[in-house]
C-alpha cells in the first residue's frame, strides 16, 4: 500500500469518525462553558494539585 | 492485508445507526418533559447549566434505550415495529449496544452530577436502572403489568428537571411524574390493540395477549378515568393556573371520550374500520401529553405578567 493512501476502511468509516470527532469537540466545548459559568457564579471548587491546602482542612473545633 | 479486513463483514454501521440506538424519538419526549420540569421550578437555573443538564438527562435516556436494544434484540427481530433497529438488522453487534449503553449511562450520570447536583444525578441513575433492569430485563417478559410499572421510567424526566433546579422533590414534581405514569398504560395498550400480532408473536405478555382485547379496552378506560384527577390536581399546585386547568379539562374530556369509544367497540367493529378509533386515541394521547406540559410552560411564561398561577 502506498504511503499516504487510505485503507478502504477509512473511507467507509469517514462519516462515523467525523461524527464522533464532532461529538467529542462539542463535549469539550460544553465542559469549558460549564466551567466558565461555575467559576463566574462563584461556586466553590478546587482542583487537586498535590499542594497542602489549609483552607480545606476541617477546623479543630468541628472535629 | 491488515487486521481491518476482519471487520469487513456485514453491513457497515454509520453514525446515524448509533444515534438510532439511543431511541431519538423517545429522547425528544424526555428532553421536552425534563425541560418543562426545569423551567417551571421556582428556582432559576443558569441557561448553560440548564442546557447541559437537559443534554445529559437526554443522554441518560438514550443510554437506557441502547441497553434496552441490547437485551431485547431477540424480541426486536420478531416484531415488525422494531425489525429495522440497528441490532436486529445486524449493523451493530448486541455487545456494542451494551458497551455504548453502559458507557453513556456512566458519562451522563457523572456529568449531570457535576453540572447540577448529586440528587438529580442519583435520580437519573435510578431511572436508567429502572428502565434497563426493572422494566426491560425483569418485567417486560414476565407480567402483563410490564408497561404499568415500567412507565415509571418514562415518568421520571420532569422530576429530574425539577431536581436540577431545586435539588429535591416537591408535590409539583411528584404530580408531573404521576401524570406521565398514569398516561403510559392507555397510550401503550391502544398501540397494542392495533399492532395486533406483534407482541404475541414475540411472546411479550402484553395485556392484549394474556387477558384478551376486551379486558384491555376496559383497562384503557379505567386508567384514563384515574388519570384525569391527577392531571387536574396539577392545575391546583403553584405551577398550575387557569390556563393549565382549562387545557387539562378539555384534553381529559377528549381522552375519556376516546377511551369510552374504545371500550364500547367490539373487535369486529374495530377490524372493519382498520382500528380507526384506537389509532385516533393513540395519536390523541401524544398530543395530550405534549399539550399538558406545553400548558405548564405557558403558565410559567405568563406568571411574570400576572396572568395565571395561583
Amino acid at each position: 500500500m502506498a504511503f499516504g493512501h487510505d485503507h478502504e476502511l477509512h473511507t467507509r468509516r469517514f462519516g462515523r469518525n467525523l461524527g464522533l470527532g464532532l461529538v467529542l469537540a462539542a463535549f469539550v466545548a460544553l465542559v469549558f462553558g460549564l466551567t466558565i459559568v461555575k467559576v463566574s457564579e462563584g461556586n466553590p471548587m478546587q482542583a487537586f494539585d498535590h499542594a497542602p491546602r489549609p483552607g480545606m482542612a476541617v477546623p479543630e473545633a468541628e472535629r | 492485508m491488515s487486521d481491518a479486513t476482519a471487520l469487513d463483514h456485514g453491513p457497515e454501521a454509520q453514525f446515524g445507526d448509533y444515534v438510532a440506538l439511543l431511541k431519538p424519538r423517545v429522547m425528544s419526549l424526555v428532553v421536552f418533559t425534563a425541560l418543562v420540569g426545569l423551567l417551571v421550578a421556582p428556582v432559576g437555573v443558569h441557561p448553560m447549566v440548564a442546557f447541559a443538564s437537559i443534554l445529559f438527562i437526554a443522554l441518560g435516556g438514550g443510554a437506557s434505550g441502547a441497553l434496552n436494544m441490547w437485551y431485547d434484540a431477540d424480541i426486536d427481530r420478531v416484531m415488525r415495529r422494531t425489525q429495522g433497529r440497528p441490532v436486529p438488522t445486524g449493523k451493530i453487534a448486541a455487545g456494542d449496544a451494551l458497551g455504548l449503553g453502559l458507557a453513556l449511562s456512566g458519562i451522563s450520570v457523572v456529568m449531570l452530577g457535576l453540572a447540577s447536583n448529586l440528587f438529580a444525578a442519583g435520580l437519573l441513575a435510578f431511572t436508567i436502572f429502572f428502565y434497563a433492569v426493572v422494566y426491560t430485563i425483569w418485567l417486560k417478559r414476565s407480567t402483563p403489568q410490564n408497561i404499568v410499572i415500567g412507565g415509571a421510567a418514562g415518568a421520571f424526566p420532569p422530576m429530574i428537571g425539577w431536581a436540577v433546579a431545586t435539588g429535591g422533590v416537591g408535590i409539583e414534581s411528584v404530580l408531573m411524574f404521576a401524570l406521565i405514569f398514569m398516561w403510559t398504560p392507555p397510550h401503550f395498550w391502544a398501540l397494542a390493540l392495533f399492532m395486533k400480532d406483534d407482541y404475541s408473536n414475540a411472546g411479550v405478555p402484553m395485556l392484549t395477549v394474556t387477558h384478551g382485547r376486551r379486558v384491555t379496552r376496559s383497562h384503557i378506560l379505567a386508567y384514563t378515568l384515574a388519570l384525569a384527577p391527577v392531571a387536574l390536581a396539577l392545575g391546583f399546585t403553584p405551577i398550575g393556573g387557569p390556563v393549565y386547568l382549562a387545557v387539562a379539562a378539555v384534553l381529559n374530556a377528549g381522552f375519556i371520550r376516546g377511551a369510552w369509544r374504545i371500550r364500547a367497540r367490539s373487535e369486529d367493529a374495530a377490524l372493519a374500520d382498520g382500528y380507526a378509533a384506537e389509532k385516533a386515541f393513540f395519536r390523541f394521547s401524544l398530543a395530550y401529553l405534549f399539550l399538558h406540559f406545553g400548558a405548564l410552560l405557558a403558565q410559567a411564561a405568563l406568571r411574570p405578567y400576572g396572568i395565571g398561577g395561583w
